[in-house]
């Protein structure tokens, strides 16, 4: 449960973007959080509206993209979605991949009342 | 009343992986090599890091900073080896993060070579905060079952190596030695995977070796 700990990450960006473009509050925050962010988007959800209240967000919506796992083998460069965690090429089994998408955690646009 | 959208396209725990590249920036440069080590409660980081601490400081210089929601009992065990140590109590919280690390750097006796870190005990946290280290262990113990890797799969997917511990309990539990590393490999294949046992003082050789070996090439790297 760290989720608390992100949010107040995700607060301290969300004051300063505040402050230097003199907003009044913060209406909208959009996240993306990846399959393999090792975060749980309800547990956020519920960290945020515990977090907002008596801040420039208390009355901001969070929206959250759920983002996933896509990996693209660097042997025969074939892009697919891993659904069971397995890191192998499923079409000719290497090893050498890169993860393309499914790890972010990442504040992606704020809608601000200034 | 005017709206306005900003795109941000900022990474929420951004500011914790710039301190923590500046710690291993700093560290690297003095040719310390930082080991994170992580786990559940009780897989024994805290026993394994005595029997390491029992070798390698007879020819290494190392150093231990112990993560825990309260008390000073794993750092006073790790003194009691003879080695410095030092404890952060998070009061609660259930990981450390790089600037709880970055406090203690100052601290950090001079010719340290190893500084290992003992995270708090807790396989899903800790996983998303970089510490500056430069290897992230996960432990794995048998009594916790072979099925582990898959259930949390970001703590293994982004570790350099896999330790499994307590392997003196395997033929008591239903543990597959073999089951619990192909299972850490589908999800990281280039794991590296060590079989330990801190009771009976097993597998310490090739992990310390390896510990000793990964500080080599850093240092060659740098210069």
């Amino acid at each position: 449960m760290h989720e608390l700990s992100i949010v107040a990450s995700l607060f301290e960006i969300l004051e300063e973007k505040a402050r230097e473009n003199g907003a009044k509050k913060v209406i909208l925050v959009k996240l993306q959080v990846g399959k393999l962010a090792g975060v749980v988007p309800e547990f956020l959800e519920t960290a945020f509206d515990a977090y907002k209240e008596g801040t420039l967000a208390a009355e901001a919506e969070l929206k959250i993209e759920e983002i996933p796992l896509t990996i693209k083998c660097q042997k025969c460069g074939i892009e697919f979605a891993s659904e069971n965690y397995v890191f192998s090429c499923p079409s000719c089994q290497s090893t050498e991949l890169k993860i393309l998408a499914g790890t972010e955690l990442l504040l992606e646009k704020i809608e601000l009342e200034v | 009343m005017e709206k306005k959208e900003l795109i941000i396209q900022e990474e929420i725990l951004g500011s914790n992986k710039k301190i923590a590249a500046e710690i291993r920036k700093k560290l690297e440069g003095q040719g310390i090599l930082v080991i994170n080590f992580l786990s559940s409660p009780g897989s024994g980081k805290t026993s394994l890091l005595e029997r390491i601490a029992e070798t390698l400081k007879l020819q290494h210089k190392m150093a231990v900073i112990e993560g825990d929601i309260e008390t000073e009992r794993d750092a006073e065990r790790i003194r009691r080896k003879g080695v410095p140590a030092w404890q952060i109590t998070t009061g609660g919280a259930c990981h450390l993060e790089a600037k709880m690390v970055g406090k203690l750097l100052h601290q950090i006796p001079e010719g340290t070579e190893f500084l290992f870190i003992e995270n708090v005990g807790n396989l899903v946290c800790p996983a998303s905060y970089d510490l500056g280290e430069n290897l992230r262990c996960v432990l794995l113990s048998a009594p916790e079952g072979d099925d582990k890797p898959k259930k949390y799969p970001k703590a293994f997917s982004t570790a350099d190596c896999l330790i499994i511990t307590k392997s003196d309990l395997v033929p008591f539990v239903p543990f597959d030695l073999e089951r619990a590393g192909n299972e850490a490999l589908d999800i990281n294949p280039n794991l590296r995977i060590f079989v330990t046992s801190a009771l009976q003082r097993r597998g310490l050789a090739e992990l310390i070796r390896y510990f000793i070996e990964t500080r080599v090439n850093m240092i060659q790297r740098h210069a």
